[in-house]
């Protein structure tokens, strides 16, 4: 599956590219060759049921899952991959992966922020001991992060004391702190009460608007048809359908995606 | 009595921390490592915590001194006098290092998976993630469990009088052989174990305070 033509035809360079990419736990054949690229400034949003390989998929960017086979370029450099002992694909070299996962920032459904560590220690901590950055000037970045997110005085609160949302919030600024050239989003309002939903996808939003390339997988069907340029809609390991946010939503034509479309409204 | 306290605090000091070493090099072999290491580390762990200490205490003590002879003999060396204190040190660290390698593990497995998921996505490399969030991030859960151990290494040193070595039980021993005064000086070594627990558990209450710094307390009200 090629990208959508009006993306190709903008010229922006290839953030993301992912060719028949397969991933197996087990017996368990989860995604089935997905195919999916996203070129600079591009928002993708990835849509499906549960069990249909979203996260699996988001996480097999950054190399959090191994892929059993397909192509994966990141910054159009191909994390390269190579079988163990026992035959499980495993990346073959791992300062290859910790440099491509330098430029990728997560966002975990769950936060994921480190609860030995103060907000600002925890949006300082890869710049400074992962890619090297000078502590007061991580300090200097990670204020204005901070200030962004609109968490300015929760500088130095341990996690476990801020809100589901505040932390969401904290983590998305963890993230930028590494000057990402990717955001992947792994439904980053789903654990969160929803009257801290709004929130945390303002300022997800917020990121879309000034053009930052970002993977976004999420339930928010509402939220994904605003912010996304490209819907892609994930079946059973396969991609079912996929286009901009008018056709995904406005004009599905796959049967299964009318259906999930509706059930989720 | 008192040099004979200073003894008991050195060893207890070198024996717990070579055995946190011990453990947490043995936790992450446990977690991490391939087969083969894995099960040396079980068969480890096993036998140290089913054998009675003051067992493994006089088996490594006069084994292992001889052992180390034998070789230096066979490698055309001299036989050397195994320093007690030393020797005192490792015995005691091998048998701490089995039991800190069980707390470790259990600390490092309480640890939210999702916090070191975030590490590994973040590019930080294996030694990086060791040190910068599994070993802080497990400390609040260790604690309590290591704090035992060193109680547990303070009042250990008393067996290595029993291989002559001069910590504060033998030279109460000897203190109250000399004098007839038994009761009184074996009051007074039961005194300075107890100062010591106490001093210890001054200590202990500050790190773990500190090390929970990012967990709100149980009892609720904020810090
Ligand atoms: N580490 C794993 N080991 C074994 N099976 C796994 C693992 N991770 C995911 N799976 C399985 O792979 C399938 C896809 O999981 P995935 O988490 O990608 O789904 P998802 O689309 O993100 O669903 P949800 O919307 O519920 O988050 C599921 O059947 C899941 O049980
Ligand atoms: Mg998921």
């Amino acid at each position: 599956m090629s990208p959508s033509t009006a993306e190709a035809e903008s010229g922006a360079a290839e953030a993301i590219h992912i060719e028949q990419l397969h991933k197996k736990f087990g017996d368990l054949h989860v995604l089935k060759g997905v195919s999916l690229s996203a070129r600079d400034g591009d928002v993708v949003a990835i849509i499906g049921g549960s069990g249909s390989g979203k996260s699996t998929l988001l996480r097999c960017i950054n190399c959090l899952e191994n892929p059993t086979s397909g192509v994966i370029r990141v910054n159009g450099e191909e994390i390269k991959l190579k079988a163990d002992s026992h035959g499980h694909t495993v990346p073959a070299d791992r300062r290859q992966i910790e440099r491509i996962r330098s430029k990728l920032g997560m966002v975990f459904q769950n936060f994921n922020l480190w609860s030995h560590m103060t907000l600002i220690e925890n949006v300082i901590e890869v710049p400074v001991h992962v890619l090297g950055v000078k502590r007061d000037k991580a300090i200097a970045t990670a204020e204005a992060l901070l200030d962004r997110v609109g968490l300015a005085d929760k500088r130095d609160v341990y996690p476990a004391f801020m809100s589901g949302g505040q932390q969401q919030r904290g983590a998305i600024a963890r993230a930028l702190a590494i000057q990402p050239r990717v955001m992947l989003f792994d439904e980053p309002t789903s654990a969160l009460d929803p009257e801290l939903v709004g929130e945390v996808l303002k300022v997800i939003a917020d990121l879309a608007e000034e053009g930052r390339t970002m993977i976004l997988v999420t339930h928010e069907m509402k939220f994904a048809r605003e912010v996304a340029t490209h819907v892609v809609y994930l079946y059973n390991g396969l991609i079912e359908e996929e286009g901009p946010p008018e056709q995904i939503f406005g004009a599905p034509k796959s049967e299964r995606l009318k259906q999930f479309i509706s059930n989720i409204h | 009595m008192l040099r004979g306290l200073f003894n008991s605090v050195q060893i207890a000091v070198g024996a717990f921390g070579i055995g946190l070493l011990i453990g947490t090099g043995g936790a992450y072999g446990k977690l991490y490592g391939g087969p083969v290491m894995r099960d040396l580390l079980e068969v480890y762990t096993t036998i140290v915590r089913a054998v009675p200490e003051l067992v493994l205490i006089l088996l490594l003590y006069f084994a292992g001194t001889d052992l180390i002879n034998r070789v230096l003999e066979a490698m055309g060396y001299a036989r050397i006098d195994v320093n007690g204190l030393v020797a005192g040190i490792w015995v005691l660290a091998f048998v701490q290092g089995a039991y800190a390698t069980e707390v470790i593990r259990g600390a490092i497995l309480s640890v939210p998976q999702g916090q070191i998921e975030a590490a590994r996505a973040y590019g930080m490399s294996p030694g990086m993630m060791l040190r910068r969030i599994t070993l802080p991030a497990m400390l609040p859960f260790a604690i309590p469990g290591l704090a035992n151990l060193w109680l547990i290494a303070t009042k250990d040193t008393a067996l290595l009088a029993i291989v002559g070595f001069n910590e504060l039980t033998q030279e109460t021993r000897t203190a109250a052989g000399q004098t007839k005064a038994y009761f009184t000086f074996f009051m007074a070594a039961g005194a300075l174990y107890l100062a010591l627990t106490l001093v210890s558990n001054v200590i202990i209450a500050r790190i773990e305070r500190w090390s929970r710094r990012g967990t709100p307390s149980v009892a609720g009200g904020g810090r």
